[in-house]
């Protein structure tokens, strides 16, 4: 099969999202900055983005108009809308607890265990 | 020669800057080059929207998301980003389970994403024209929803196509929460981030 | 273009592809690398008069017009130093990726009708988000130089732009509003006709609109007197105090690009774009229309019917886009006149400018020109009837039913339009 002959379909968006998705997932298990962790976030949010703006497209699948219609272009924007309240309070708790600790090492916030 | 079809030409470009760097994020551990890389795969999967159709999508990915919200954070990793961490080293037993659980979650997702008929590439390419997305996405959200018109003409025409055309879900709700929302974090972060007053210092 | 190289040269299509789209970038690159040169000349002469001295007078003869390319042929004989602090990946990456937004930004910026390299239905959103990723040379490059100086010149770059761009977003909005639609053809040619068109004129709050969004502009591209970021006089040079020869003239290169791209995005938004004060194209019949009065019937007369309109098209076109050049240098001249004359904000006025003045005034002009929109005042833009907005619109939505390949139009195609009346 080769790609560059032939038109792509949703699969292959999908397939990006998966590896978008993964490497933010790995990103927040195995970073201890916290500001790696807010980055595997936002990854983990752009892989699920791409999904949907596949699945609405109108370009990528056969028939004549794509089952989730202008929903998944429309979620994906609020996604974005969100996932930037999400960075701002993130952000601000991240400095919070620089300030407070002189550290951004996630491991080191375990005041709160039992 | 069958002669190359570029959209998906571009779609391997973006995909594979997207894929390139969303995993050069994983493996970096300066935080600087990190937020630079996240920058890059944020960009290119902007230019995927553009590709998929989307492209008020993607003018929002790049303004919002990649103009702002990572502006936010290269802002927070400059302020933080001091001596020990710059750079701050991942165990090399973590990276060796993360590595285990991330490819077969990659796997898993990789193999029901090219499982299903209907997600196969279309026969014929039709590409993205000049199509007022951002008229569409607008109407969506005062509930005209002009996609659901068009589908239930379709399948009108076509009687095999699954049913898929009912009721006009508008979004004019999520999108007032949503400002409310934004509102609210926008106080929450300026209150989180203001600065305190120290026990025993002058306030100047 | 692409097209064209296939069927009357017949050329392979990856190669035509290619050569259309190499084609593209190069007058593209022409535009802001020239621009730089003329720009920068024209900021010299200026700050010259304004501080009542001559400015560059001996190279290229008369007024030292070459002045300029001489100062490139000195960046490229220097050093390309690269401190021992630095990251030296960031930092020679930075100054790329400035020039690269602000070269982007002229990929949907169109010079006159239909004379855009990509046309998108998005495309001030388009401009704007790609101009804003200009930040980000600055603040890696601020970084990677591992000086305090750069480092806090990109900090106070990263708080300005991300301040800025709110207001900025809600003045754009409101030609938008007025325009129903993105498209900044479309926008453009809403405006055609006598002055009294432009958007600018089409009721008070778009008015005061304009003057927010050139202040925004301003400080978006970084120039004093909000050029917090390079502020000489308490960073030494800021972001690039550490960056010499040619990458240093790259930022340079971009701030100078993104300076005129701005400055044509307000020409186009506000102030008619490639249509002059006085519609003279239309006057003498330059239109592809097929309009055979005057000029445009003597051209059809000279090069036959098909031909004639094709050319009268094509002057007319080049007509607009010298209207939009000579009004986007103007807007230039003015940030270079406000830049000599002003002194320079503290960065905290420069938050408060931005937070406490812009943001609001810009809300009040967008809730306002709704208000007037949506009330149906009069509006200068009715004064005269020859042009009525809404006849532009309703062609466009035309044209958007036929191929909307080969149209750039953004409006409605007409199962929407359709779509929209039944649920009414």
């Amino acid at each position: 099969m080769n790609l560059l002959t032939q038109p792509i379909g949703v699969s292959h968006y999908l397939a990006v999202g998966a590896v978008m998705f993964v490497a933010g997932a790995v990103c927040m298990a195995t970073k201890r900055n916290a500001l790696g962790v807010l980055m595997g976030i936002e990854l983990v949010l752009n892989g699920a983005n791409v999904n949907f703006v596949a699945f609405s497209s109108n370009f990528l699948q056969s028939g004549p108009r794509p089952m989730l219609g202008l929903d998944g272009q429309l979620i994906a924007l609020f996604v974005i809308v969100l996932a930037a309240a999400e960075a701002a309070v993130a952000l601000a708790i991240a400095l919070n607890f620089y300030n407070n600790h002189a550290t951004i090492d996630v491991d080191r916030a375990d005041e709160l265990k039992g | 020669m069958e002669s190359i079809n570029w959209h998906s030409f571009f779609f391997l470009l973006f995909a594979l800057v997207a894929c390139a760097f969303s995993v050069a994020v994983v493996v970096t551990s300066n935080v600087v080059r990190m937020a630079f890389f996240l920058i890059v795969a944020l960009g290119a999967t902007a230019g995927l929207f553009f590709l998929a159709g989307a492209d008020f999508v993607g003018a929002m990915q790049l303004m919002i998301y990649v103009g702002g919200t990572l502006v936010l954070l290269v802002f927070g990793v400059m302020l933080t980003a001091q001596g020990p961490f710059v750079s701050m080293r991942t165990r090399a037993g973590e990276w060796i389970i993360a590595a285990i659980v991330g490819s077969s979650l990659l796997g898993l997702l990789i193999s029901t994403a090219f499982s299903v008929d209907a997600w196969r590439a279309p026969a014929s390419a039709e590409l993205p024209t000049a199509d007022a997305t951002a008229t569409r996405l607008g109407t969506g959200l005062l509930g005209v929803r002009v996609d659901r018109i068009e589908r239930a003409a379709a399948e009108e025409a076509d009687p095999t196509l699954p049913k898929n055309a009912q009721g006009m879900s508008a979004y004019l709700m999520p999108f007032e929460v949503v400002s409310v929302h934004l509102l609210i974090v926008l106080i929450a972060a300026a209150y989180l981030a203001r600065p305190k007053k120290r026990v025993g210092t002058i306030d100047s | 273009m692409a097209d064209f190289f296939q069927t009357s040269w017949g050329l392979w299509p990856a190669v035509a592809y290619t050569l259309a789209a190499l084609i593209h970038c190069a007058l593209l690159i022409n535009v802001v690398a020239v621009g730089a040169l003329v720009f920068i000349w024209m900021e010299r002469k200026i700050s010259g008069r304004i501080q009542d001295r001559l400015g560059p007078t001996r190279v290229g003869g008369k007024f030292g017009w070459l002045q300029t390319l001489a100062d490139g042929l000195k960046l490229i004989t220097k050093e390309d130093l690269i401190p021992a602090q630095a990251d030296s990946f960031l930092f020679k990456i930075a100054p790329y990726i400035a020039f690269c937004a602000s070269f982007a930004a002229y990929m949907a910026l169109p010079f006159s009708s239909g004379w855009v390299a990509l046309p998108i239905n998005t495309g001030v959103f388009f401009i704007l988000a790609v101009i804003g990723l200009e930040v980000f040379g600055v603040i890696l490059g601020g970084y990677a130089s591992g000086s305090k100086w750069s480092l806090f010149g990109g900090m106070r770059e990263a708080a300005q732009v991300v301040s800025y761009e709110v207001p900025l977003g809600l003045c754009v909005v409101v030609p938008v509003l007025i325009a129903g639609t993105m498209d900044l053809v479309a926008i453009g040619d809403m405006q055609a006709g006598l002055f009294t068109n432009w958007f600018v004129l089409h009721d008070p709050f778009t008015f005061i609109t304009f003057w927010v969004f050139f202040t925004c502009a301003t400080a978006s591209v970084n120039r004093a007197p909000f050029d917090l970021a390079e502020a000489e006089s308490e960073l030494v040079a800021g972001f690039h105090t550490e960056y010499s020869g040619l990458r240093w003239s790259i930022f340079f290169m971009a701030e100078y690009g993104s300076m005129f791209a701005v400055s044509a995005l307000a020409a186009i938004l506000f102030f008619g774009g490639w249509h002059g004060p006085i519609p003279v194209t239309s006057l003498l019949g330059l239109t592809d229309a097929g309009d055979p009065v005057r000029l445009g019937s003597f051209l059809t007369f000279v090069f036959g019917a098909e031909n004639g309109a094709a050319v009268a098209g094509y002057l007319g076109r080049l007509i607009g886009m010298s209207n939009l050049i000579f009004k986007a240098t103007l807007g230039v001249t003015v940030m270079m006149w406000v830049r000599w004359t002003l002194p320079r904000l503290r960065i905290d006025q420069v938050i408060t400018t931005c937070l406490k003045y812009c943001t609001p005034i810009a809300a009040v002009m967008f809730v306002g020109a709704c208000l007037w929109k949506v009330g149906g005042l009069p509006s200068l833009n009715n004064v005269l009837p020859q042009q009525q907005m809404l006849e532009v619109r309703e062609s466009y939505m035309r044209s958007g039913v036929n191929a909307a390949a080969e149209s750039p139009a953004g409006s409605p195609t007409a199962s929407e339009v359709t779509a929209a009346t039944a649920a009414k």
